[in-house]
């Protein structure tokens, strides 16, 4: 059995040079630890089947969970979902009042747990954190020149500086996809190591916006690269195009998160945001997450759903398990 | 403590997550108590009857006729009757409505069949609901379209109908195997005499239900239930024209043994001992999926089964590791539960087989692996294995053991690769994963298999041809090929 | 006294709804007023065909062929109806069956039409047919139904989208197949059917851009001219025959695509 080298999961940093923030000239073409003679055990780049990985994720979602198991799956469902409102029209008051429901989904259930985060705007961040004092309840802010990414790298990094300094716990970034299908992988790389410095101590998810990537192969290397910079969590989407959070999308990116997990020890989280809707589909994306990489992963720490009509469709659901009754929008708070 | 700090209390620790049992409700079928032999549109009382069982629980189902000489002997002479009494003149036209409709009827009662099927098999309802029934109906629909259309898949060869066909199915896909057998026999214009397996006749006693709601004109189509000796008397009758075999090697050569000099039409599926050749560039979890589908799909009861797995060796212990990673989330149990993923063993003869091969494998040398899950107390079952260090010469890697036990190989080139693919007597199926186009091609061409999966494995369908080189049979059932085991051609 | 009943309006069908024409105009057939179609509207219908057509040619070929028969089951349980608006029962089910004929060649093409070829070099070759696209369709006057189903099945069956002209004298026939196609599980816009006159409407699907083949079986001696205008972009001209039923009607409407791969390790 060879020896590898698993470096402690919450050093990322040590994985680079000490002085890192000097220009990308610097950046290596390729990340450390890729570089030849190759490591001996690393996550395989490699290609991705697409019709055996949609079969494997639509077999998947054919579980039958019910009962115990299914009123399980959606509070686990509630405590891993961040909240999110990211429309131009967000005010004070639509973020106060998103907050207030994070914390409390159903007022007529306090047994009800509250969501992991709200994830809005940087400038709603203040409001945010105001009402989520206390509560357990984490601000997430995208950043990054979201949802485009098409901003130069010191703007975007100085809206990660901003946004945390608003008091940001968590920072949800977007990846250069215009560097990423151009070639330009330095590029992407140095982004996120640099936007990891500019968090401080907020944790980075790293959005790789997958319906842009074209391909299961793309995505697999994104994933890879994304992780190579630092990321605590990959998140598959910005929730403002079609296709999102697909299964098979889904599955390959916890595939490439097993992976990394099995050759070198580090635990990175994921985030499925996007598309999804329903209780059902949500229940669905946490069976993929339990196969793949096991109950360990089933806690806010690792995993996340971004959603925001989806919550009121799991308390009904929860509610129909009580009751036995199918339910109606009326007896839910729309926030 | 203040309601926020409850909340802030609940640390979010992660937790093992049981699915809760998921049964697929048995009340869509009702069994009868016994069954005779449907032969001429009616049921004969049976003479002899046994007891067919759910091998899941051991639990008694029914009981079926045991066929004797006469049943066969009137079945037979229901099918000639039948075949000389119009069916082969009726237009093609008109046989195809027929068996569209049996298609649409097996649709229409679809979960029904495939809870029984389970139920009576040991197979995971999954699999019955999601690949037998769809690929039962697809194939009497496929064949119906043929049935008047003969002059153009042989032209200028004038195609007719043979007669009386007699088949034998085995027990692992048994209205599967049923519809593969009926649909293109019957869309040639013939009649048939059907024997389902020993262990599995109640979805073929379905069937003839079916038959009547299709109303498919008497003896066109017989069954007969029974043993060996039913089968025996099958392939000797005098009156059968044409006798289609599904089953072991072993009784396919008695059975072309018995029929030498006769003068019989004969079409054999048989063993086999697929090759599953994975190279270092395919697309690794794909691949796993692969390997895992292709031989525990059924619980390795599966002729076609991908039970050698030649890995390339520069990828072989990464791929060991995640195929034995993945098989610890394979669900063994109940067979009606919607969540299993491998049921049970078929009868305890198959078991015993199994258990034998298994430990002459670790007699000879090989590693065993089994993920740990609990087996339950009655029924017949085996634990997905794996046996790595595999030698060619050891009995596991040339011997079929039709069950979930898979023999691990390396090689180091596409040459080699082939050379030990082909080294066996079988020749059914073959397996290749790699992502270049052109060794794929290259594989394909010179795998001596009837059928070569390239990146997927046990995929069906009526329209591909599928059967077997050397000793895996001849025949091919499936496609435009299929119709020609069922013709006669005046050239 | 005797009830009164309701009388049908007889429309268009386009994108699988009924709309009147946006002309507005309708005209005297077989007793009633019928939908006159116009040029805007077969426009809208090659679009909609357009649209719709890649989804049709994607489905399974089991699906297509289990679509068609499922229409053919629609139009069995209509057989007085249809019966009352052509030469009478026996020709309704002749087009019953014939629907049933080529619903099961759906599965079957590339046997029969396509293949490996065995070049000579390492190379894999196959050819296998595909569907032209938008195909128009002029419907012959006799037999009314007949006629329209051995027209519009071949093109249907290869998965191209039909827009068709219905007899301009005998259109009813049409519209009650126009109905059953609509409860047949066939997508919206795969199949529409104007009526009108054949002199408006057969020179703009001929020389419509976006049209990929014209059958001109109810061309009634404008064939010449209507070939004429197909050349603009290349259309495939049939001249369809109403009264045969062939694998190579199919044919007809499918593009043979050839691909090589090299074979070597």
């Amino acid at each position: 059995m060879t020896e590898r080298r698993r470096p402690d999961p919450g050093a990322t940093r040590s994985l680079k040079g000490p002085n890192y923030t000097q220009n990308m000239a610097q950046a290596p073409v390729v990340p450390t630890g890729f570089e030849l003679p190759l490591e001996p055990r690393l996550p395989r780049i490699g290609s991705v089947d697409a019709v055996a990985l949609e079969e494997r994720a639509a077999s998947l979602a054919k579980r039958s969970i019910k009962k115990d198991a299914k009123v399980f799956a959606l509070e686990l469902a509630i405590r891993v979902t961040d909240l999110t409102t990211l429309e131009g029209a967000d005010t004070p008051g639509k973020v106060a009042a998103l907050s207030s429901k994070a914390i409390r989904p159903d007022p007529s259930d306090p047994s009800i747990p509250s969501c992991a985060a709200i994830c809005v705007y940087p400038n709603l961040v203040p409001t945010a954190r105001e009402r989520l004092q206390g509560t357990g309840v984490k601000v997430a802010a995208v950043a990054t020149g979201f949802p485009s990414g098409q901003y130069p790298t010191a703007i975007k990094v100085a809206d990660v500086r901003s946004a945390v300094e608003l008091g940001a716990d968590e920072i949800d970034m977007v990846i250069d996809r215009g560097a990423f299908l151009s070639g330009r992988y330095a590029k992407v790389y140095d982004e996120v190591v640099r936007v990891k410095e500019a968090c401080g101590d907020a944790h980075l998810k790293v959005i790789l916006e997958t319906g842009e990537l074209g391909t299961y192969d793309n995505v697999r290397r994104a994933t890879l690269l994304a992780i190579a910079g630092g990321a605590d969590f990959v998140k598959t989407s910005t929730g403002k195009i079609s296709p999102a959070a697909t299964l098979p999308v889904s599955l390959c990116m916890l595939e490439t998160v097993r992976d990394v997990h099995e050759e070198t020890g580090r635990r990175v989280g994921f985030k499925a945001a996007g598309g999804i809707r329903q209780a059902k589909q949500a229940i669905q994306h946490l069976v993929l997450v339990h196969e793949t990489l096991g109950p360990d992963w089933l806690t806010p720490d690792l995993y996340r759903l971004g959603a925001s009509s989806l919550l009121n469709d799991i308390l009904m659901q929860l509610r129909k398990e009580r009751t036995g009754r199918y339910q109606g929008p009326d007896y839910f708070t729309l926030d | 403590m203040s309601e926020l700090d409850r909340k802030r209390d609940r640390t979010p620790a992660p937790q093992d997550w049981t699915y809760a049992p998921a049964p697929e409700s048995r009340d869509v079928v009702s069994i009868a108590e016994q069954y005779g032999h449907f032969v001429g549109g009616e049921w004969l009382e049976p003479a002899e009857t046994y007891e067919t069982i759910s091998p899941s629980s051991e639990e008694p189902l029914a009981r079926v006729g045991q066929g004797m000489q006469q049943d066969v002997d009137r079945a037979v002479g229901a099918a000639r009757g039948a075949f000389a009494d119009g069916w082969s003149s009726l237009p093609g036209s008109e046989r195809a409505k027929y068996l569209f409709r049996i298609a649409r009827l097996l649709q229409e009662r679809a979960r029904e069949f495939a809870v029984l099927e389970s139920l009576n098999g040991g197979k995971p309802i999954k699999e019955s609901r999601d690949v037998d029934l769809p690929l039962a109906a697809a194939h009497f629909f496929y064949y119906a379209g043929w049935a008047d259309k003969l002059e153009y898949a042989f032209p200028n060869r004038r195609p007719r109908a043979v007669g009386v066909a007699g088949q034998i199915i085995p027990w692992n896909f048994p209205l599967l195997m049923l519809s593969w057998k009926i649909a293109p026999a019957l869309a040639c214009g013939n009649t048939v005499v059907l024997k389902p397996a020993e262990t599995t006749p109640l979805t073929a006693l379905l069937f003839c239900d079916v038959l009547r709601q299709a109303e498919l004109p008497p003896g066109v189509v017989n069954i007969v239930t029974g043993d060996g000796r039913t089968g025996a008397a099958i392939v000797e009758h005098p009156d059968v024209d044409k006798i289609a075999f599904t089953g072991s090697t072993e009784v396919g050569k008695a059975i072309q043994r018995q029929l030498a000099g006769t003068g019989k039409k004969l079409t054999l599926e048989l063993g086999g001992k697929a090759a599953n050749i994975v190279f270092d560039d395919c697309a690794l979890d794909q691949a796993v999926e692969g390997i895992v589908n292709g031989i525990y799909f059924n619980q390795g009861h599966v002729c076609c089964a991908g039970s050698r797995l030649f890995v390339q060796e520069s990828i072989a212990e990464p791929l060991i590791e995640k195929l034995k990673r993945r098989l610890t989330t394979l669900r063994v149990g109940d067979p009606l539960d919607k969540n299993t993923d491998v049921g049970a063993i078929n009868s305890a003869m198959q078991l015993d087989k199994i258990k034998e091969l298994v430990a002459a494998g670790v007699e000879e040398g090989a590693e065993i692996y089994q993920p740990p899950c609990t087996l339950p107390e009655k029924g017949y079952w085996f634990a997905p294995t794996v046996f790595t260090n595999v030698a060619q010469s050891y009995r596991i890697a040339q011997e079929e053991i039709f069950g979930p036990v898979l023999s691990v190989l390396t090689f180091r080139t596409p040459e080699e690769a082939v050379e030990k693919a082909n080294n066996t007597p079988y020749g059914l199926s073959a397996g290749v994963w790699t992502e270049k186009g052109s060794r794929i091609l290259w594989m394909a061409q010179r795998l001596r298999a009837g059928v070569v999966w390239a990146n997927t494995f046990n995929r069906f369908d009526p329209s591909s041809p599928f059967g077997g080189y050397k000793e895996s049979g001849f025949g091919r059932e499936g496609g435009r090929h299929g119709l020609e085991p069922y013709l006669r051609f005046d050239e | 006294m005797s009830r009164l009943p309701v009388k049908k309006t007889y429309k268009l069908f386009i994108g699988g709804a009924f709309p009147r024409s946006e002309s507005g105009r309708t005209y005297e057939a077989e007793g009633q007023n019928v939908a006159r179609g116009s040029r805007k509207d077969a426009r809208d219908a090659v679009r909609v065909a357009r649209a719709a057509q890649p989804g049709w040619a994607a489905a399974t070929a089991y699906n297509r062929g289990q679509v068609l028969y499922r229409l053919a089951e629609m139009v069995e349980a209509r057989v007085p109806e249809f019966a009352e608006l052509c030469s009478g029962r026996d020709e309704v089910e002749q087009a019953i069956d014939r629907i049933v004929w080529y619903a099961g060649w759906a599965d079957k093409l590339p046997q029969v039409l396509g293949g490996a070829n065995p070049v000579a070099g390492p190379y894999f070759n196959f050819t296998i047919p595909e569907p032209t696209g938008v195909v128009a369709v002029l419907a012959p006057d006799e037999p009314p139904l007949l006629g329209l189903v051995t027209r519009l099945l071949p093109p249907l069956v290869g998965g191209n989208a039909v827009v068709a002209v219905a007899s301009e004298t005998r259109p009813l026939a049409a519209v009650e197949l126009a109905e059953a196609i609509a409860t047949s599980d066939l997508p919206g816009g795969v199949v529409n059917l104007l009526t009108g006159f054949r002199k408006e409407l057969a020179p703009i699907l001929a020389s419509h851009m976006d049209v990929n083949a014209l059958d001109v079986c109810g061309s009634d001696g404008d064939a010449p001219e209507l070939e004429r205008l197909a050349a603009e972009n290349v259309k495939r001209v049939v001249h369809g025959r109403a009264d045969v039923q062939s694998p190579w009607e199919i044919a007809s409407f499918l593009e043979l695509k050839t691909v090589w791969h090299p074979m070597g390790q």
